[in-house]
């Protein structure tokens, strides 16, 4: 009798002892390795069994046998006694294998044409999948009608694009075939609508960069179109170049004539991305720098002279009788303008170029740059608070022309546009002959505010003191008229008997539209104040405080901010200094070193001095710089051109899309 | 040769002024044509009055140029 099986290998030896302690030696145990590991159905692992045959006689021996194998996991299989019944099972097995690897294959086969088909079909599926899953996130925004059979969805609407979104309806109505019409209604609402401003690709930048501070209120003046140029212009004043504007000018250029390529327009890196979305914006910085770079007469720390310079050494040389041995023992001189000859009346065009051989040419810079910076910042204040006036014309709001407008530019121009007159009154009347006497703004405006005078500051003209105390009475005038006009305009208008209800949300605005089956994007639900109109004082004493306090805030953040933020455009003066004084560096101790030697050793060693000046001007002076000059150029804009006259309150419109995340 | 100021003061003032009022006039009707006047006249009121804010403060200096010998002498042999 046989009992054949399979067994784990490392159980062989053990069990061979166990068999042969057991059955003392009635029993014959043949053991044979698999040729090919198999996988054990229990576990998974893949096993190389070993194939045991025993040859045993006797009942007893043969069901000892069975409990050992049984206790050593071991599979048992039957072993027919008759060699032909053997046979038999032998082929009989070899056939099943047969059956069985041929429905396999077949199976295989099938399988693989299958997933043929799909393939082909995959992307469709896909995509229509994708659009279901779409429509149907925005049709969740929707809300259910009363009667439960169609979906109602609110949305804000732009007046102008009121017909087509009725059209659009209307085709879809009748492309998917549906008896029932989608339809629009006008409803009205409290509200305050989202700002919608239409841009195109080149002015989306500069509107990106007003909304970063805050998306305007609705209908407010939009200080964007202004911003297109003084952005870059302001910029421009603190990073004046010739060479690094041109640097500038050209990238942004290669970026704008290859905008369309795939390659630029799909980066992921973010950095690249910022630039890229910029690119606008730096062609215009670049080209205002290569302007105010003439001006400032600088070109990569080097001036040009274009015009021949208005300043004649030699003339002040033959005045002064400056021989070869005066000048040997004198390390430097003067010139003295008011010696006739020397100076020639101002160059044309800019700085001269003789100040940048000068070694007192800070001096000459400083008080033309902070006298500058000044004067631009008093000019981009002014046209700030008359933007304001846009606001209050629009809200139909005339007493505030007179009651905030008025007392205001009375105070900005009396005190500070006073100030730039005395700057452009100095430049023009005093000359040379008057150095030494000349009198000091500074003090002047000073003492203007003191109502005090120094004996030695000359006046700047006659009649002085009375005109400066005129304007100063002016502007202390303006400032509670600006105080508690508007609140006290508005609390009388309050108690004045009224005819009727003021009309409710005004037509010219916005209105959300109703729509069935079409879907939109629901609005916020803020309740901001509307900005038109009055609204009827339901509770006079809080809303007479709240506007007494508000209107006090803004006249003191207003005074004290016509004086800070004047000084604070002084940084157009010292970001400018900084830009100079690093390229001039980057000239005089990495540039001109390669220039030192003037043999062909010389030549060599100037490839690499080139390639760090170039290294260093790119990485500090262009993007560095431009970095911080792009910086304290938007500060500019955002606080002291925006506080006089935005609000920047209100939300932007999002458009109907389908969200992103339902592509993935 | 005397520089003169008038000569610049009127080119540059016709110049920005060509930019600033008549070219405004000669923006093709479209949708950005208000875009485009509004940036015509900021560019010629900003470039303007920087050219003249750096005209002026130099048309009457109250001192003069400090310069070193080796720069006096330069100067006054090779560029005059």
């Amino acid at each position: 009798s046989f009992v054949a099986g399979v067994i784990h290998p490392w159980r062989v030896s053990a069990f061979e002892r166990l068999l042969w302690r057991a059955c003392r030696g009635y029993l014959v145990a043949n053991f044979v390795e698999m040729p090919e590991p198999m996988e054990d159905p229990t576990t998974g692992e893949s096993i190389t069994w070993v194939i045991f045959l025993i040859s045993y006689w006797g009942e007893q021996i043969g069901q000892k046998i069975r409990k050992i194998s049984d206790c050593f996991h071991c599979h048992v299989y039957p072993y027919p006694e008759s060699e032909a019944s053997r046979e038999d099972t032998i082929s009989g097995l070899h056939s099943q294998i047969q059956d069985l690897s041929v429905v396999l294959e077949e199976t295989e086969q099938y399988l693989a044409q299958v997933l043929d088909k799909v393939v082909v079909a995959l992307p469709t599926w896909r995509v229509q999948v994708q659009k279901m899953k779409a429509i149907y996130l925005v049709l969740n925004l929707c809300s259910f009608d009363v009667t439960e059979k169609c979906l109602i969805a609110e949305v804000w609407c732009p007046v102008r694009d009121l017909t087509q979104v009725q059209d659009a309806l209307r085709q879809g109505s009748y492309k998917s075939g549906s008896s029932v019409e989608c339809f629009v209604q006008r409803i009205p609402t409290s509200e305050s609508p989202p700002t919608l401003i239409r841009t195109n690709k080149f002015t989306a930048g500069f509107q990106s960069i007003v909304d970063a501070y805050g998306v305007a209120s609705y209908q407010e003046v939009n200080p964007a179109p202004y911003a297109i140029i003084t952005f870059p212009f302001i910029f421009a004043i603190m990073f004046g170049d010739v060479g690094h504007g041109l640097l500038m000018f050209l990238f942004a250029l290669w970026m704008v004539l290859y905008e369309d390529s795939p390659s630029l327009r799909q980066a992921s890196n973010e950095i690249w991305l910022t630039f890229f979305e910029g690119r606008y914006l730096i062609l215009l910085m670049g080209a205002f720098s290569i302007y105010t770079g003439f001006i400032y007469n600088e070109c990569f720390s080097k001036a040009t002279v274009i015009f021949p310079s208005a300043w004649s050494v030699a003339t002040m040389a033959n005045h002064s009788s400056w021989s070869s041995a005066y000048l040997a023992t004198h390390p430097s001189l003067t010139l003295d303008p008011n010696v006739s000859g020397v100076f020639r009346g101002p160059y044309p065009f800019g700085i001269d170029p003789i100040w940048s051989l000068a070694t007192n040419h800070l001096n000459f810079l400083n008080s033309f740059k902070m006298k500058m910076s000044v004067v631009l910042g008093i000019v981009h204040m002014s046209f700030g608070v008359l933007l304001g006036a846009f606001n209050h014309v629009h809200f139909r709001q005339w007493h505030r022309l007179v009651l905030e407008l008025l007392p205001e530019m009375i105070f900005l121009l009396a005190l500070f546009g006073y100030l730039v007159f005395l700057v452009f009154y100095k430049w023009i009347t005093f000359t040379a002959a008057e150095s030494l006497v000349a009198p000091s703004i500074l003090i002047h405006f000073i003492d203007m505010f003191l109502f005090t005078s120094n004996a030695d500051n000359l006046p700047l003209y006659r009649g002085q003191v009375p005109v400066q105390t005129v304007l100063v009475v002016l502007a202390l005038a303006s400032v509670p008229v600006l105080l508690v006009g508007t609140p006290l305009y508005r609390w009388s208008r309050s108690r004045a008997p009224r005819t009727g209800r003021p009309a409710p949300v005004a037509t010219v605005e916005q209105e959300p539209l109703l729509e069935g089956q079409e879907a939109g994007n629901s609005v916020n639900s803020t309740k901001e104040d509307v900005e038109s109109g009055e609204h009827g004082a339901d509770d006079k004493h809080l809303d007479l405080a709240e506007i007494f306090m508000h209107q006090a805030i803004h006249t003191i953040e207003y005074c004290l901010g016509c004086v800070s933020n004047t000084a604070s455009y002084l940084r157009l003066w010292a970001l400018s200094l900084a830009h100079a004084q690093l390229s001039e560096v980057l000239w005089t101790m990495v540039m001109r070193n390669g220039f030192v030697r003037l043999s062909y050793v010389g030549g060599v060693v100037l490839v690499p001095v080139f390639a760090a000046f170039a290294v260093l001007t790119v990485a500090i002076l262009l993007v560095m710089e431009g970095l911080s000059a792009f910086l304290h150029a938007l500060r500019l804009h955002w606080v002291e051109f925006q506080n006089k006259f935005y609000v920047g309150a209100g939300y932007k419109l999002c458009p109907f899309a389908f969200a992103p995340d339902a592509w993935e | 040769r005397a520089l003169g100021f008038a000569l610049p003061l009127v080119l540059f003032s016709a110049f920005w002024g060509l930019v600033g009022i008549a070219a405004p006039w000669f923006v093709p009707k479209g949708p950005n044509r208000g875009v485009i006047i509004t940036m015509l006249i900021t560019t010629a009121v900003c470039c303007y009055l920087f050219w003249l804010i750096a005209i002026l403060a130099q048309a009457n200096p109250l001192f003069g140029p400090q310069l070193k010998n080796e720069t006096i002498w330069y100067v006054r042999f090779l560029w005059e």
